[in-house]
C-alpha cells in the first residue's frame, strides 16, 4: 500500500462551501514545510479542484509509473536563504520573524484531479459510484515519497466523498503494516457567521459519528484590516468558531484575519508587502518599506517558490503557531 | 493493477431516465446508472452483483417524472441557483432573490434547497425550527411569509445539527420527493438553491425539471480566479446539460471600510472578475453585489436585508440584478412591482 509511507494523515474538513478549506490546506502544508517536514497534499475535491491553483501549478500534468500515479512536486527538500526582506525591512528588530533567517524547507508535492483534466475548465459532471471510485484510486494508486504529513483537502458536505475517504482510511490505517496512528485527526474550517457555524457543526457531529479525532477548529475570514486606515472590520462577524469548538469541546487553533495580501500571491505570486503599521493578530506584520530602491522590481515579480514567498506573508507567523501546536498535540498521541 | 490514466469519462445527460431498481451491492465504477437504458447491458456492468436486478428492471422512463410534471403544473417559472465554488454566496443570492421576487405582493414565489449536507436556507429565513406537515395532498411548504413558501431537509431533521450523511443515490431520492410530494400549488417562481459542485444533486433536478421546462440558471460568482476556476465548469455543466444561462452575479465584488470609506478588493479580480468571464462566456452579466457585512449578518439573524437596510448601496445592486433575472426570464414590466 502506497500510503505506507506516510507517517500522518490530517484531513481538512468543512460543512460548508467556500470558508478556506484549501487556503487552510495550502498554508498547513507550506508551514509544515517550513518546519522542515516533508507533506504531500491530496485534493479529493473532483468537482471544483482549487489545489492546483494554489500551489500555482495548473500547467502540470500527473505522470504515469509501473504500479502508480506520480504526485507533481511543488518543491524539493532544500535550504532556504534567508529572505531579501532582512536586508531592507525589520531593521529595528522588534519585528524580528522567521522570514528572516534561513531555513530547512522539506519536500512539498500534490495530487488532484486538476492534473488529469484535459481543460481546466472542463466539468467533471460525475454520479456518486465514480466519485467513490475516483477517492479510493487516489487513496491506493499515489506513490508518494516518504512523507511526514499528508494533508487531505476535501470537498464541503458529508456525502460521497467523505464516506469513501473514511472507509478507505480507517480500513487502511488500522491494518498490521500501517503506523501506529497514521490517521491523525482533523482540522475543521469554519467562518465566524452563524450560516457557516450551523453547516460546520453538521461536520464534527460527522466526526463524532465516525469516531474522527478533531484536531481542532480554525476560524477563517475573521476580520479584514483595512489597507487604507488599518481598521479591522469582521467582514463575517466575529467569535463564532471559538464559541463552537467550546460548546463541542474540541480545540480552538485560531483567528486567521482576511488578508489581500495573501489572495495576491496565490493569485499572481507577488511577495506580500505591508504598509507600515499593519497588524495582524495583534502582531506588528512584517513591514518592508516599499520605497524605490528598497522594493526592487524583481520582488514584485513572480520569481521565487511559493514557500519562500510565503515567509513574507501576514499569516505565516500565525499558521507558524497553529502547525506547532498541531505537530506537538500529534506526536504526544501516540 | 496499474491504475489508468483515461480521460474522465462523463455521464450521459440526455439518457432517458427511468426507476432505479433496487440494488443487492453497491454500483461499481464504470456503472452506467442503474436508471439509464444501458443498465444492466452495458460492458462494465459484467460481473456486477447487480446485474440481474438492473437487466430485468422494466425499461422506459421513470413513472415518477410524468408526476412531477403533473405537480408543477402550476409553477409558471422555475430558475436554478448556480455555482461551482462554496461559499460564493448561492444560499444568499437565492434567499435575498426570493425576498425581492416576493416583495411584489403580485407573485408566490417557492424556494427549494437541494444541498441536503449543508442546508443554509432555512436558517437565513429565520425558519430553522419549523417543521413539514404532512397532509394527504402532499407536503406543506413552511411559508415564510404570505407569499414565500420554502422546503429543505433541514425541517427534516430530529436535531438542528444533525449530519446528513449520504451517498448520492439517496440524496437524488430525496430531491426527488421535493418536487413530487411538495404542494407547491399555485407558484409563479420556484427557486431551486443547488450545493456547490456538478455532481448527484445537479444531474437530479436537471433530469426531473427537463419536462417540465426550466427557465434558465443564475450563476453566483465571486471575483477571485480561484472561485471563477469553478464557475467556468458550472457554465460548461449547464451546456452540456442543455440549461439556459439567465446570467452571471458577482458577489463579493469591492468592499468599502466603514472607518475611512475606502473600497478594497478583499477577493481581486486578477483575470477580470465576473464581467470578464460574462464577456468571454457570451453569457449576460447581471452585475456586481458589493461586500456589506451587513448582508451576512441579516442572514444570520435570518431577516431580509432588503427590508432592514432598503438605502444600502448594496441594496440598490441586487434589485437591479433581480430586475435583469426578470427580464432575461421574459417577463414584462418590473418583476419587483416597483415601477
Amino acid at each position: 500500500m502506497p500510503l505506507e509511507n506516510i507517517k500522518k494523515i490530517m484531513l481538512v474538513l468543512s460543512g460548508k462551501g467556500g470558508v478556506g478549506k484549501s487556503s487552510v490546506t495550502t498554508q498547513l502544508a507550506l508551514t509544515l514545510s517550513l518546519q522542515g517536514h516533508s507533506v504531500g497534499v491530496l485534493d479529493i475535491d473532483l468537482t471544483g479542484p482549487s489545489i492546483p491553483r494554489f500551489f500555482g501549478i495548473e500547467e502540470h500534468k500527473v505522470r504515469q509509473a509501473p504500479g502508480g500515479w506520480i504526485p507533481v512536486p511543488v518543491h524539493d527538500k532544500q535550504n532556504l536563504p534567508a529572505s531579501a526582506s532582512s536586508h531592507n525591512g525589520s531593521s529595528n528588530g522588534s519585528t524580528s520573524n522567521s522570514a528572516t533567517v534561513e531555513k530547512d524547507v522539506g519536500s512539498l508535492s500534490c495530487m488532484s484531479l486538476g492534473f488529469i483534466l484535459a481543460n481546466r475548465s472542463d466539468a467533471v459532471i460525475w454520479r456518486g459510484p465514480k466519485k467513490t471510485a475516483m477517492v479510493r484510486q487516489f487513496l491506493t494508486d499515489v506513490l508518494w515519497p516518504p512523507l511526514d504529513f499528508l494533508l487531505v483537502d476535501t470537498p464541503p458536505g458529508t456525502s460521497d466523498e467523505h464516506i469513501s475517504l473514511l472507509e478507505t482510511l480507517l480500513k487502511s490505517t488500522s491494518g498490521p503494516t500501517a503506523p501506529p496512528g497514521q490517521l491523525a485527526g482533523a482540522v475543521v474550517v469554519t467562518t465566524p457567521q452563524a450560516i457557516s457555524i450551523s453547516d460546520v457543526k453538521k461536520e464534527l457531529n460527522f466526526c463524532k459519528k465516525t469516531g474522527i479525532r478533531v484536531l481542532g477548529v480554525v476560524e477563517n475570514m475573521a476580520g479584514f484590516v483595512c489597507p487604507n486606515c488599518s481598521e479591522c472590520t469582521y467582514v463575517f462577524s466575529k467569535g463564532g468558531g471559538k464559541v463552537m469548538a467550546d460548546d463541542f469541546g474540541v480545540p480552538f487553533l485560531g483567528s486567521v484575519p482576511i488578508d489581500p495580501a495573501f489572495v495576491m500571491l496565490i493569485e499572481e505570486g507577488v511577495r506580500p508587502v505591508y504598509p507600515k503599521g499593519t497588524v495582524v493578530g495583534g502582531k506588528v506584520a512584517i513591514e518592508k518599506q516599499s520605497e524605490e530602491g528598497s522594493t526592487t522590481s524583481a520582488e514584485k515579480t513572480s520569481d521565487g517558490l511559493l514557500v519562500d514567498k510565503y515567509r513574507d506573508c501576514s499569516l505565516a507567523p500565525l499558521f507558524d503557531g497553529i502547525v506547532g501546536t498541531l505537530v506537538e498535540d500529534i506526536k504526544s498521541m501516540v | 493493477m496499474a491504475p489508468s490514466l483515461e480521460e474522465p469519462t462523463q455521464v450521459d445527460l440526455d439518457a432517458p431516465l427511468k426507476n432505479a431498481p433496487k440494488l443487492v451491492a453497491p454500483e461499481p465504477e464504470h456503472c452506467p446508472g442503474p436508471e439509464s437504458t444501458q443498465a444492466g447491458v452495458a460492458d462494465s456492468c459484467a460481473g456486477c452483483p447487480n446485474q440481474k436486478i438492473c437487466a430485468s428492471a422494466p425499461k422506459g422512463p421513470d413513472p415518477d417524472i410524468p408526476l412531477i410534471t403533473a405537480r408543477l403544473s402550476t409553477v409558471r417559472h422555475k430558475i436554478l441557483v448556480l455555482s461551482g465554488k462554496g461559499g460564493v454566496g448561492k444560499s444568499t443570492f437565492s434567499t435575498l432573490l426570493s425576498y425581492a421576487f416576493a416583495s411584489n405582493p403580485a407573485l408566490t414565489v417557492g424556494l427549494m434547497d437541494t444541498d441536503i449536507c449543508g442546508p443554509s436556507i432555512p436558517k437565513m429565513l429565520g425558519v430553522e425550527d419549523e417543521t413539514i406537515h404532512v397532509s394527504g395532498e402532499g407536503w406543506e411548504p413552511v411559508w415564510v411569509l404570505d407569499n414565500l413558501g420554502v422546503m429543505s431537509v433541514q425541517f427534516m431533521l430530529p436535531n438542528r445539527d444533525d449530519a446528513v450523511i449520504w451517498r448520492g443515490a439517496k440524496k437524488n431520492g430525496l430531491i426527488k420527493k421535493f418536487l413530487s410530494e411538495v404542494r407547491w400549488g399555485d407558484t409563479d417562481v420556484l427557486v431551486v438553491d443547488t450545493p456547490p459542485g456538478t455532481s448527484d444533486e445537479h444531474l437530479s433536478v436537471n433530469s426531473f425539471l427537463k419536462t417540465s421546462g426550466v427557465d434558465g440558471a443564475v450563476l453566483v460568482c465571486t471575483p477571485q480566479e480561484v472561485a471563477l476556476l469553478d464557475v467556468r465548469k458550472e457554465i460548461d455543466f449547464c451546456r452540456k446539460a442543455g440549461i439556459p444561462v439567465l446570467g452571471l452575479v458577482e458577489n463579493m465584488s469591492g468592499f468599502v471600510c466603514p472607518g475611512c470609506k475606502h473600497e478594497s478588493q478583499i477577493f481581486r479580480a486578477s483575470t477580470g472578475g465576473g464581467r470578464k468571464l460574462a464577456e468571454d462566456e457570451g453569457i449576460p452579466f447581471l452585475g456586481a453585489v458589493p461586500l456589506d457585512p451587513r448582508i451576512g449578518q441579516a442572514c444570520d439573524y435570518g431577516e431580509s436585508f432588503l427590508d432592514a437596510f432598503p438605502e444600502s448601496p448594496a441594496c440598490a445592486a441586487i434589485k437591479e440584478v433581480v430586475r435583469g433575472v426578470g427580464r432575461e426570464m421574459g417577463i414584462k414590466g418590473d418583476i419587483l412591482g416597483e415601477e
